[in-house]
Formats: C-alpha cells, structure tokens, sequence
C-alpha cells in the first residue's frame, strides 16, 4: 500500500520530467527507422537489440546512481515517517527501473504495431528482444543502485564507476574475449569461452540474439560450441539462471546496504 | 518516555556518541544543548532510526526501536536543515505525507493559516525561501498531533515574528501534554520553552536534570551564563 503511494508519487514526477518520455521516443525513432531501412525482418529486429545492448546498460546504470543522488530528499523524508526500509527500497527502485523498462517496451513496441511487423515477423523473436530489453532494464538500474549507494556521499566517484562498468561490459569486454581467442587459439578454449560471455549480462544477451537469429556460424567454432550448449535446454536453464543472478546480487546487495545506511 | 541505553556511535574511527545513557520524561519539554559537533543531531538521527547505533539502544515507551518503524507515527521531526523533494508543492507534499501515514486530518490547513503560507500551497519547494521550508518543516511535524515532537534548531531560520509564532505553537503544543525535545544555540530560547535539560560534550552527557536546578547550583541569573560557565569548566 504504502509502497504503491510512493511509486505513484514518482511516476508522476518522473513524467514530468519528461526525459522519460524522450527515452521511449529514442527507441521509437530507431525502430521507426530500422523498419523503414530494413524491412520487416530478422535484419531490423537484430540492429534494434544491438543498440538496445549498447543503450540499456548505459542508461540504467547512470540513471539508476543519478536518481539516487537526486531522491535523497526525499528519502529523508521518508525515512522519518513510519515506513520501513525494505518498502522504502523497493518503492525507490521500483520507481525508476520500471518506467525505464516500459519506456523501453513501449518504444520498440509501437513502430513494431503500427507498421504490422509484428503479424508479418516472428513473434517469438519480437518477444524475446523485448524481454531481454526488460531484464536487461532492471539488472542495469539495480547496478546504478548499488554504485549509487556504495559512494553516497561522492557523486563523482559513484558516476564514475557507473561508466567505466558500462564501458568494461558493453565495449572492452569484446575486445578482452577476442585478444584471448587470439593468444590461445590453439587450445581447445571452448569451454572457457563459454564461462566467459556467461559472466557478463550483456554478452549473455547478444549470444541470445544471435542464436535466435540463427547466425552464431558467424562466429566460427566457438559459435559452433554456443549453439550446441545455448541450443540445449540446459544451455537455456543455464543462461537465464545467469541473468537472474545478474539480476539478483546487485538488488540484493543493494537492499542489505540501503538497510544499515546511516542518513 | 524515552530512554536512551549506553547509545555509542561511531563513524569511521570517530566516536560521536559515547556511551550516552539518558531518559528524555514524557509530557515535559526536554532541551538538548551542547557546543557544534557534540552529537545532538545524531543522538535524534538515531532516536528516529535514520542512524543506526554502533552500540547500546533506544526505548521509546518501554520498546526498543531496533528493527522497528511503526514507532514513528508518534513522532513528529522537524529537522535542522529543511529538504525537500524539489518538485513537489506545499500541497502535494503534505497530501502525500497524509497518504502515507493513513491519516485525513486538517491540521495543515489551520497550520498553513496560522504561518501566513496558505497562499503557497502551490508553490514547488524549490521556490521557497529558506525560513518557508522550516516553516513546513514544522507544520509537518505537527500536523499528525504525534504525541513526540523533536525540532532540531527550529529557530535558525526564521524571522522575530515567525519565531514568536512558533513558539507559541511550541507552547501550547507542551500544554497538551506532549513530550518535546529541542535542540538550540539560542539560550533564551531553551530557557523559555524548556523544563529539563540536558548537556552533551563529544558524546557524553555532562548535565542531565531540571534547568532551574542547574541556574541555581551554577550561582547565575540566566541559563546562558550557566551554560557558558559549564563550557568552561569542561575545556579547563
């Protein structure tokens, strides 16, 4: 109940703020233009999870820090009335993470509706895009939480963790995986590999995208090994049970920290 | 009643708090002074659960507060400095206050008059002057007719008439009944709104009983003299 009243309060403020709104238009924008430029299909459907990979982590956890800087008033406030912690801490996330995630949906979701893709592509692909999307929303504003909170008193430091993470995840990670591939091809490093794109979200994502696109042969032997385990149903099991730990440690670590803070 | 039990608060390797054992009576005003940096502020951040102690614990009515919230529908907070969500208007932050403590009561309004900020119930926080968002401040600690009240430094920021106001409130608000605790610089201030008083150095309580008590064993005619005696004994 109480929970309920402080989203209400934050929805209402988050949309007039309006940068919200612009959020979802960006995403609208690309999948306007992606269905134009590219027809339909798989090709629209795999640009609009690439930069879908590239902007959700930036976003969630910048944002996710940010907003815990800019709400302290409002925590303080709160916290002086007779609410507990962990309601607190949920309302706050809630607060964000989920606007975050349906400004996300509900922007890739409309072009997809208003030009008919949706009836004319595959609704499995549709589907799992947007739900990785949405995963993906809420695993990176539980990390902006957990930087936000670990450096509350220094703004800067907290950001600035935020965006080398996002960095080292989304971009050098990439190159970090390839520069092993290269030094140990001549091993058989396939099982290694696989550990490594499990221990970071956004690889587990992409590797999604690709097999359900089917072109994880672009990505030689090892995409060979990929399929062959991600195809599995325990490849799935394994992966999606990744995501939720992803998902789970940060919010967790978070709660545990918000509820021994001192304000 | 609210008891104060070994209270030790530590941040980083400073100690604020030490061993700070103290009953704060109920239906009385209880003022709190002591030099900047003595843990006043923190020994009511901790009563009101926003610090967490390093030690020792707080009974309010013979229950203790760890681990619990609902405690705080019997107090009413008026902090040192006024913040506020910067968006919000006066209305909207009262209205979301009532929302969250269940409450329908009309207090406000008859508050809102009584400070002559009726006609800003629309304006956002942010475009309010520093003594307005006290004046809030106050209004939001006394609006539920908690039976605890706590202003840390009420005063600072309101003018001469604002501050009679507020005293008045303060006044009648003690005539009721309610237990209130007060922290100030201003001397005369405790010496008017207060009945028992109590003296923090680093921590530690160095006088702790009735205010006239203290004026007539320190040989003074006001308390600010006997206070300022009593700060000097403790640097000597």
């Amino acid at each position: 109940m109480k929970a309920l009243t402080i989203l209400t309060y934050q929805w209402k403020d988050l949309l007039r703020g309006k940068w919200i709104l612009g959020y979802a238009f960006i995403y609208l924008l690309i999948t306007d233009a992606m269905i134009r430029f590219g027809g339909a299909g798989p090709k629209a459907m795999l640009s609009i999870s690439n930069i879908m990979l590239l902007l959700i982590p930036l976003v969630g956890m910048i944002y996710g820090a940010l907003y815990l800087y800019q709400s302290r008033e409002f925590t303080e406030l709160l916290l002086a009335q007779p609410i507990d912690r962990p309601t607190l801490f949920w309302g706050l996330f809630g607060g964000l993470a989920i606007p975050l995630a349906a400004a996300f949906a509900l922007g890739t979701i409309l072009p997809m509706l208003y030009t008919g893709m949706i009836i004319t592509a595959n609704l499995q692909s549709i589907l799992l895009i947007l739900g990785l999307g949405i995963v993906l929303s809420l695993l990176f504003t539980g990390l902006g939480f957990w930087f936000g909170l670990k450096f509350f008193e220094d703004r800067i430091k907290g950001l600035g963790f935020a965006l080398i993470s996002w960095l080292f995840l989304a971009v050098l990670y990439d190159g970090l995986v390839l520069l092993t591939v290269f030094a140990f091809g001549d091993y058989p490093i396939e099982k290694p590999m696989l550990v490594l794109s499990m221990i970071n979200p956004i690889d587990l994502a992409r590797i999604s995208v690709l097999l359900e696109f089917d072109i994880s042969a672009l990505m030689g032997y090892t995409g060979a090994v990929f399929n062959r385990f991600f195809g599995s149903m325990i490849g799935v099991a394994v992966a999606t049970s990744m995501l939720m730990l992803w998902l789970g440690i940060p919010l967790w670590r978070s709660k545990r920290q918000f509820e021994e803070k001192d304000f | 009643m609210i008891a104060i039990k070994n209270l030790k608060k530590d941040f980083g390797n400073q100690t604020v708090l030490n061993d700070m054992d103290v009953t704060i009576p109920a239906g009385q005003a209880t003022g709190i002074v002591g030099p900047n940096g003595s843990g006043k502020t923190t020994t009511i951040k901790t009563l009101l659960g926003l610090v967490k102690p390093t030690s020792g614990e707080i009974l309010v009515n013979d229950k203790s507060i760890k681990g619990e919230w609902d405690y705080r529908r019997k107090i009413g907070y008026m902090p040192q400095i006024a913040r506020y969500p910067e968006n919000m208007t006066i209305g909207e932050l009262f209205n979301f206050i009532k929302k969250m403590r269940n409450s329908t009561t009309n207090r406000d309004k008859e508050l809102l008059e009584y400070f002559d900020l009726e006609k800003e119930i629309d304006k956002r926080m942010r475009e309010l002057s520093g003594g307005m968002r006290q004046k809030v401040g106050a209004i939001l600690a006394m609006m539920f007719d908690p039976e605890i009240l706590i202003f840390d430094e009420p005063t600072a920021g309101l003018d001469p008439k604002s501050s009679v106001q507020f005293k008045k409130l303060v006044h009648q608000e003690k005539e009721k009944g309610k237990t209130v605790l007060l922290t100030s610089h201003i001397m005369s201030e405790i010496e008017e709104l207060t009945d028992h008083l109590i003296f923090v150095v680093e921590g530690n309580i160095r006088y702790d009983g009735p205010m006239h008590e203290l004026i007539e064993s320190k040989k003074e005619q006001r308390l600010e003299g006997a206070v300022a005696k009593m700060m000097e004994e403790t640097a000597a």
